[in-house]
């Protein structure tokens, strides 16, 4: 199978979290239990129940007054791996990736309780989580069982905007490219895709990366 | 809609307001997305930067309730630019008619007015007619009598300083909104609104919406690609349920519900049917007669005779001249004039403005009876808050029913789409689909009557025969909401036979030959079958009409008033915008308005708005309640202790109950601020289907309330924390969200605070929720319509001590 890409376009997302919802019923996640804290955003972050996480982020702005930005979080199927290479240190083929690029935590990962920070220190977005419940390390599987049988991941399939898409490699670069010269005529000059060479989730963002989730 | 979902991406300009659709439409925004990718510009306008403002080109604020000023400003702009398409103007609407002598306005009230009665005689408001009985006209739009220079003189007082010190928005950005939209007014170039309840839900809720409809007459928005007058539905089968007469006003099909003073059918008829001098109009509304008389026998069947009326005396009236809206029978009920209440498939202890009233009038009951899929605060009203079952009266009960997902039947979209869908799920034993309880319960009142009773026959003659092997038929209702031939009739040369369906309205007759359950949807299940089960993809136009896929009313047309979309040759306004075209003698393109030639054709031709007696658009709309132009009154609730457009502060004909539960006030220091509802994507209407979703409460698991950061510091609230919010007739606890997505208003030269709230929670469930949003809204509402003013009202906010769980 050819390699497996998401091009994930901020400017269209409108935060209607069905990517996040579609991922927990696809999964039959359960459920955190969460408060009103003062935002959208909830749950607070990623946890065992939820692979993938729309963040918000509001600012002031020049035009319009403010500008409100949605950013879904989830792993980014790195083309290699640093976590796969921090587990692999410990244990081999805890992590494995699949010849499309999905990156996997097995079963195995349960052995590697005591290392889990140092993992998830490894990941440059803090995505691994520790599910009590499963017992291992968890994170987006990219819906491999899915994308397996020629379908759509459960959050590219929920989008309704355009802003979430999956496909071949070279589909979703070129519709990142297309994507990225329409945001910089429309946003002035500016738009970027983050991390082109490095992961199979390419973010196109038009502001600084810091406006739209935490960066360490 | 008079267009429908997919044309939005038609369009030049989308202007979102009233409306926050990427919240509560998110579907809508892929074609606003489409409509972007193409140049399109997006206009949010609301008073809080919501989901939808982050995605716009352009955003601004306005405080809630002054819609009419801002729109009335960018009529302004209009007409005195000249931004406006002058030959659609002329010829489509009735800009050109010369208005009668009596007509006139001063110091915020239109002639006419008894301040007694609070009512207006709309007599007052007539066009002046020639010697043939026909509205005199200007063309030119020059006489200063005609409907054009009456609007311009009316909205030349709302400039832009007087607009912005009423909404609170800065000229510049009124100026920048104003120019954006008109520039749709250019001849290849359409823009279209979309708008929900942020526009309806206001004392001046109509006037809103006709604000808009006139702007879009104007700049020749209306009927083509791109444009049109786009109501969002919320409850996904509220066009449907409006088309089939949920409200008391009107049967199915918007034939009005007759008042007790018709006594006999010819009564009605002679009341309700317009008439027209005019040879070019085509009156459409003249065939009420055939729809009438189709209609009874729907209801009727064999009993319905020419002899009996079809039944028209077995059928309920209402008392002339009063109102039976959901405020008035929650204030009716309230004052314990009621026995017995089903809340079916609702939810009113959480859903209707001023919930302890509601709350209240329920323990007035003898007897309720609860439909719903989930336990809800009315089912459960008796022991609420404050209530104390052992004093209360009424009897509950509660039958749980199925979900839509769990039967066949349809639904109609916003765009007036009809959509079969089968059962996708098999359902659980014990509960009863809708139609079912409906079967059982009328067959138990049938039984009630076998010997004898007061007025037997309506229960006695109803047809009934939607029911096989004991269930209720979804296909059979449908068919005779379509229609049948009662007998062997040929009409047009063309013969039925006794028992087939009618293809379409064209073939219903006022002499019992025919039935129709509602003749805007004859032709929607045929002897070529049910068509709105068909899933076709074709698109001849290219334009996204996709005219196989389900069926829209009326007669599959997918934009209505659509020949307003060609000149008067009957070629597009602009080749880029043709979804109907007039060539080699006849129209291609979507379903007409009508088959008439075009406009040239003076000898053959009708004019395009053919539901209206004149054909022609109103942008002067003598028919509403509270004049034939929008004015800007304030909220019941307001800020301001002054209107500065006039001297009526609120609404002259606004409804104002007087029960105990009503209180409210303005400029009161009690409660100083703006206060307005809104709903949220996660939870739907009440909450009632999402709150017990455990991964949708998880996205928004209580109730918030929004302000500003300047109204944090004011009152000393920090993000997050708990907060009470009061009003004159409620108080909820809500958690503050304190955002730089509200600003503070300067109005009339002070600040003005707004806040906002979801009303989607409710005590039951969860129970760290917080309560319905709606404790704190008025019963008041729009004179015309009287749906409740829940936009705009007045509160306080206050930090709570603890914060809940």
């Amino acid at each position: 199978m050819a390699g497996k890409f998401f091009f994930i376009d901020t400017t269209r997302c409108t935060a209607c979290r069905g990517c996040q919802t579609a991922c927990k019923q696809y999964k039959k996640h359960g459920v955190t239990k969460t408060k009103q804290y003062g935002t959208y955003q909830n749950p607070p972050d990623l946890d065992g129940n939820t692979f993938r996480l729309v963040r918000f982020s509001e600012h002031p702005s020049e035009k319009n007054s403010m500008v409100w930005y949605f950013f879904t979080e989830a792993c980014r199927h790195c083309l290699k791996p640093p976590c796969q290479k921090k587990a692999d240190q410990i244990l081999k083929d805890a992590i494995i990736v699949k010849d499309y690029g999905a990156v996997l935590y097995t079963k195995k990962t349960k052995d590697l309780e005591k290392s889990f920070k140092a993992i998830k220190q490894a990941c440059p977005w803090s995505i691994p989580t520790w599910s009590k419940e499963e017992d291992q390390i968890v994170k987006c599987n990219m819906c491999y069982d899915r994308v397996e049988a020629g379908l759509l991941p459960a959050c590219a399939k929920a989008c309704p905007t355009g802003a979430l898409n999956f496909g071949d490699e070279a589909d979703m670069k070129k519709l990142a490219n297309e994507h990225l010269n329409a945001a910089k005529k429309k946003f002035g000059g500016r738009g970027e895709i983050l991390d082109l060479e490095d992961v199979r989730a390419l973010y196109l963002i038009t502001d600084a990366q810091a406006k739209y989730r935490p960066v360490a | 809609m008079t267009n429908h979902w997919i044309d939005i991406r038609n369009s030049d300009c989308i202007l979102i307001m009233g409306s926050n659709a990427a919240e509560n439409h998110p579907i809508s925004m892929k074609w606003v997305g489409k409509a972007m990718d193409k140049g399109a510009t997006l206009i949010s306008v609301d008073p809080r930067f919501t989901r939808t403002s982050s995605k716009a080109d352009i955003y601004t604020a306005l405080r809630s309730g002054t819609d009419i000023p801002f729109l009335g400003g960018m009529m302004n702009y209009i007409l005195s630019n000249n931004k406006f398409h002058k030959e659609y103007a002329a010829n489509y609407t009735n800009a050109s008619f010369i208005v009668g002598s009596k007509f006139d306005f001063k110091d915020g009230l239109f002639s006419g007015y008894d301040p007694k009665a609070k009512k207006y005689d709309k007599s007052q408001w007539a066009f002046e007619k020639d010697g043939n009985g026909v509205p005199k006209r200007d063309l030119e739009l020059k006489d200063p009598r005609c409907v054009f220079q009456l609007m311009k003189q009316h909205y030349s007082r709302y400039t832009p300083k007087t607009v912005s010190a009423i909404t609170g928005t800065s000229e510049a950005d009124l100026k920048k909104v104003w120019e954006t939209y008109a520039e749709t007014g250019a001849v290849d170039k359409t823009g279209t609104i979309m708008y929900a309840m942020g526009w309806t839900q206001h004392t001046v809720g109509v006037q809103n919406i006709r604000m808009m409809a006139m702007i879009q007459l104007m700049l020749g928005n209306m009927g083509r690609p791109g444009g049109g007058v786009n109501a969002l539905r919320g409850e996904s089968n509220v066009q449907g349920s409006t088309d089939h007469c949920l409200l008391f006003h009107i049967w199915p099909g918007y034939l009005g519900t007759p008042g007790a003073s018709l006594v006999t059918l010819a009564d009605y008829n002679a009341k309700n049917t317009p008439k027209t001098n005019d040879p070019l109009s085509a009156n459409w509304w003249q065939n009420k007669p055939k729809y009438m008389a189709s209609f009874l026998k729907a209801m009727f069947g064999e009993a319905a005779t020419k002899e009996n009326d079809f039944g028209y005396p077995w059928m309920p009236k209402i008392d002339d001249g009063k109102t039976y809206t959901w405020l008035d029978i929650f204030d009716d009920m309230y004052k314990g004039n009621f026995k017995g209440f089903f809340a079916w498939g609702q939810n009113p202890a959480c859903s209707g403005a001023n919930s302890n009233k509601t709350r209240q009038a329920l323990a007035k009951l003898d007897w309720m009876v609860n439909v719903n899929i989930f336990d809800n605060e009315t089912a459960s009203f008796w022991k609420g808050p404050g209530m104390k079952p052992g004093e209360i009266k009424t009897e509950v009960f509660f039958l749980p029913c199925l979900t839509s997902v769990e039967k066949e039947g349809s639904i109609t979209n916003s765009g007036r789409w009809m959509q079969w869908r089968y059962a996708a799920a098999k359902p659980p034993r014990g509960p009863k689909g809708d139609g079912d309880i409906m079967v059982e319960l009328f067959e138990k009142v049938r039984t009630l009557y076998e010997g004898d009773g007061k007025f037997p026959e309506p229960i006695k003659n109803l047809r009934w025969d939607y029911v096989k092997d004991g269930k209720y038929d979804p296909h059979a209702i449908a068919k005779l909401i379509n229609g049948y031939f009662e007998q062997d009739v040929t009409i047009k040369d063309k013969s039925f036979k006794k028992g087939t369906l009618v293809p379409s309205f064209a073939f219903l007759l006022d002499d019992g030959s025919t039935s129709s359950g509602n003749w805007l949807y004859c032709n929607s299940y045929t002897e070529n079958g049910n068509m709105a089960a068909r899933r076709e993809k074709k698109d001849p136009t290219g334009m996204g009409l996709y005219p196989e896929w389900s069926w829209c009313w009326p007669v599959n047309r997918r934009i209505i008033y659509n020949r307003a979309a060609v000149d008067l040759n009957g070629k597009p306004w602009s080749p880029n915008k043709n979804i109907l075209e007039y060539k080699d003698g006849k129209w291609i393109g979507d379903v007409p308005d009508g088959g008439w030639p075009p406009m040239s054709d003076q000898a053959k031709t009708k004019r395009p708005f053919i539901m209206k007696p004149d054909g022609v658009a109103s942008v002067f709309g003598p028919g509403r309640v509270d004049g034939p132009f929008p004015e800007h009154y304030e909220p019941l609730e307001c800020p301001v202790p002054k209107n500065l457009m006039s001297s009526q502060r609120i609404n002259p004909v606004a409804p104002i109950y007087g029960t105990e539960a009503d209180a409210h006030f303005s400029c009161d220091p009690r409660f100083p601020f703006v206060g307005t509802t809104y709903r949220v994507t996660e939870h739907w209407q009440t909450g009632i289907l999402t709150r017990w979703q455990p991964w949708l409460l998880e996205l928004q698991p209580q109730l918030f309330v929004e302000m500003s950061n300047e109204l944090g510091k004011l009152k000393g609230i920090n993000n997050g924390d708990m907060c009470k919010v009061s009003s004159a007739r409620g108080e909820v606890e809500a958690v503050a969200i304190v955002t730089g997505r509200f600003k503070p208003f300067k109005v009339q030269g002070t600040t003005v605070h707004q806040v906002g709230l979801p009303w989607c929670f409710g005590w039951i469930y969860p129970k760290d929720g917080g309560d319905s949003a709606n404790l704190l809204t008025p019963s008041t509402g729009d004179p015309n319509t009287r749906i409740p003013e829940t936009k705009a009202f007045m509160v306080n906010v206050d930090k709570l001590g603890k914060r809940r769980a």
